[in-house]
């Protein structure tokens, strides 16, 4: 290698890490004077980037490469060594083994404990059994049916092939309790006669909890009257009792059986006969 | 010299003359994709770095509080306050964008070069006796990785996480048995709970890194121990390693990989939003974003999700829903397969000595086509990921889509790894040659002939 080519090099990698100053600098100052993340983010490529280059010049131009070798031990130990290895556990152990009674015991004790330990897990939620809890909710029979903002709900307030984001009232932020109004006009109800009790002038409640995964059922399309899941795309007939046609959903949206009180607003006549949502062990 | 003075006031306590001499004679193997893993390594640093600085703003609660603040069209509202603490970190912490969407970038690149590095070590056979107990390590630092990705974007409770965890809720929910107690116990409650926030917190920023910092070390330690692989090449044996030595040359190359990684997640933080949460909004149980893509290393489950046909079933009268054949066992199999792989392949090859030296990818056709076959079928599943955005985008049905990606995923997976084979058999029989310089006579030589005299030929090659 020559003295100028050396030199040469040394050039490049100087000017780098000066860019390094520099950005690193200019960082300083764009965040001083508060100049926005792009530049925040540029100055930070510049100066780490300058610095990747030195580094990689440096280590290019004057370090030798791969012409090394280390020699590798044997990574087994020998036969020999091996044994040795066996006979001291044998020697160390053989109390252990003469006398069993312990051990069992230590292993019980352990064992106990252990299981004992998993105890507090039941702390990390409250309220009843998982399956019981998953499997009601908030809705009971003379539920009030309202809007997210807590206003009751006629059946005449939905124009025919709409659709309304209900919950009982009280519970418009649960996690289990929204529930899709949709009106359709009656005799496309293709209801079997209770399920048909359960809904008033064409107006029928089903869950908006997906039975696949859980996502709210959002979007309705009045065409096919059906409603689909924005998150995998089931499709669910609304005049058939909410029966999956498309995706991965595979079980009806449960209805919520609905008539109107004195004062003419919707109301529950009842809770889901099913459990809402995603399914589960115990989902029948 | 202040140098010399450090050394000898550690090697008087400590003895460390010899060791750190060794040490810096260390030799690293030459090879490019040596440094994939690196890459992951040093975007795990970015990661911590970026994520401390995270974990001085963010107040991870599903509390609500006021929101004051330089976004205007949440000013004065009521939001929990993990989302509002996002947003504050976003638009009113000095730094704080880069920050975040910096640690976003690195997560994302973390996991690929996890999974890039995992591919090398395929392929080329480096997870063969004895680095088979590192390919475990790497495997869990891989569903780590992916889970820590998980939780982490689950974090400021917005809209779109909330989605996320919905799903996830729902996969935990499916297992038999004992689904929901576990999501129970994770989240607190029925979904939406009230304490997944706070526990994911936990998980992301103290026990999930703290187990992968944990096992980087009894990665590093373990290849420290065992000395690394390297390709065959004149001058290199089984009882070898041919390279560069630690210090000062390889040291080099790989700070300037370090550098270089946060040049690029840096210029990604600051030029590549992502995850704009203020746009998605704060979760709200009954509501949710359309179209919604997880991030890429979970894309695959969601794919899975939307292609699976809807087939439910019962066991002794309970229900085993949708969710569990693609939600929980494919990515069960999946990673099983993976952490028995060294395992599986040694029933077939019945080769079970040590291995110092790398395959050529060509010389193993049916790892290859495995290989190439997982890639093509995860890489479908996480196309079907986004099947919304793409029949919108070409304006087609999107049922039209799910079925051919149904179709396609289980074809063309399986066509990619015959051709694989084929040209692996091809390239095997021809070592002077590339894919690049490959004639199409070379090819007669991949195709595949009579059973017993390909089986022999591989039995050979692989106890040389
Ligand atoms: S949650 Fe509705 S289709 Fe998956």
């Amino acid at each position: 290698m020559t003295g100028s080519r050396d030199r040469q090099g040394y050039g490049a990698i100087t000017a780098a890490f000066g860019i390094t100053a520099l950005a690193g600098a200019g960082f300083a100052v764009v965040y001083a004077l508060d100049a926005g993340v792009r530049l925040q983010g540029l100055t930070l490529l510049v100066a780490f980037g300058s610095l990747a280059i030195g580094f990689g010049l440096w280590s290019r131009r004057h370090m030798p490469e791969g012409m090394f070798v280390e020699e590798h031990p044997v990574t087994v130990s020998s036969p020999d060594e091996r044994r040795a290895l066996y006979s001291a556990v044998d020697r160390a152990h053989a109390p252990l083994i003469t006398t069993p009674w312990p051990r069992r015991m230590l292993l019980t004790g352990l064992g106990t404990l252990g299981a004992a330990l998993l105890f507090p897990i039941r702390s990390m939620f409250t309220g009843p059994e998982p399956n019981s809890s998953l499997s009601s909710t908030p809705w009971r029979a003379g539920a009030l049916v309202v809007r997210e903002d807590g206003s009751p709900v006629r059946p005449g307030d939905l124009d025919v092939d709409s659709m309304l984001t209900v919950y009982p009232e009280g519970y418009t932020h649960a996690g289990d309790t929204a529930v899709a109004l949709v009106r359709l006009r009656p005799e496309q109800l293709a209801l079997d006669a209770a399920a048909l009790a359960g809904t008033v002038n064409g107006v029928v409640a089903y869950s908006k909890l997906c039975t696949h995964a859980g996502c709210p059922v959002g979007q309705f399309v009045p065409t096919t009257a059906q409603l689909m899941c924005p998150c995998h795309q089931s499709l669910f007939d609304v005049p058939d009792g909410a029966v999956p046609v498309a995706g991965p959903a595979a079980r009806p949206l449960p209805q919520l059986p609905i008539g109107v009180d004195d004062a003419g607003m919707l109301i529950a006549l009842d809770g889901f006969s099913e459990p809402v949502g995603p399914g589960y062990w115990t989902t029948t | 010299m202040i140098g010399r003075r450090v050394v000898r006031f550690a090697d008087e306590r400590l003895r460390l003359a010899q060791i750190v001499r060794k040490g810096m004679a260390k030799v690293f193997p030459d090879h490019w994709s040596f440094m994939l893993g690196e890459i992951a390594l040093y975007s795990f640093l970015v990661l911590v770095l970026t994520g401390v600085y995270l974990s001085l703003f963010f107040e991870p609660s599903t509390g609500e509080r006021l929101y004051t603040g330089s976004f205007e069209p949440l000013n004065g509202e009521m939001l929990s306050a993990a989302f509002a603490s996002t947003v504050e970190l976003s638009w009113d912490v000095r730094g704080g964008l880069l920050m975040r969407q910096a640690h976003h970038w690195a997560a994302l690149i973390f996991v690929a070069a996890i999974v890039a590095h995992l591919s090398r070590i395929f392929f080329t056979g480096a997870f063969r006796k004895p680095r088979d107990i590192n390919w475990v390590v790497g495997t869990t630092l891989l569903l780590l990785a992916v889970f820590n990705g998980f939780a982490g974007y689950s974090l400021p409770d917005d809209l779109l996480s909330g989605s996320g965890l919905r799903i996830a809720s729902a996969i935990v929910l499916s297992v038999p048995v004992i689904g929901s107690w576990m999501q129970f116990v994770l989240f607190g409650g029925e979904f939406p709970g009230n304490d997944v926030i706070e526990r994911l917190y936990a998980a992301h920023i103290l026990l999930v890194p703290g187990a992968i910092a944990l096992l980087i070390g009894v990665h590093l330690t373990i290849l420290i121990r065992q000395k690394h692989s390297q390709f065959r090449g004149p001058g290199r044996g089984e009882r070898n390693v041919v390279g560069s030595r630690m210090w000062p040359d390889y040291a080099f190359r790989s700070i300037a990989l370090l550098c270089a990684v946060a040049a690029v997640v840096f210029g990604l933080g600051g030029f590549a939003q992502i995850n704009p949460v203020w746009l998605w909004g704060p979760f709200e149980p009954s509501h949710v974003t359309t179209p919604a893509q997880p991030d890429w290393y979970v894309g695959w489950v969601e794919g899975a999700l939307r292609l699976f046909p809807p087939v439910e079933f019962t066991v002794f009268g309970h229900l085993v829903p949708a969710p569990f054949i693609p939600g929980v066992l494919i990515p069960a199999v999946t990673f099983l397969v993976i952490y028995c792989w060294p395992w599986l392949e040694r029933r077939f090859t019945k080769d079970a000595v040590h291995h110092h030296q790398l395959d050529r990818p060509r010389e193993h056709p049916f790892r290859i086509a495995v290989g190439v076959w997982a890639l093509w079928f995860y890489g479908l599943l996480l196309i079907a990921a986004a099947d919304d955005i793409i029949a919108a985008e070409l304006r087609i049905p999107v049922f039209d889509l799910v079925r051919l990606l149904q179709v396609a995923v289980l074809i063309l997976p399986l066509l990619a790894a015959f051709i694989a084979y084929v040209l692996a058999r091809a390239l095997r029989a021809h070592p002077e040659h590339r894919l690049t310089t490959m004639r199409w006579q070379h090819l007669g030589a991949g195709l595949p002939r009579r059973r017993r005299r390909h089986a022999s030929a591989s039995v050979r090659r692989s106890t040389e």
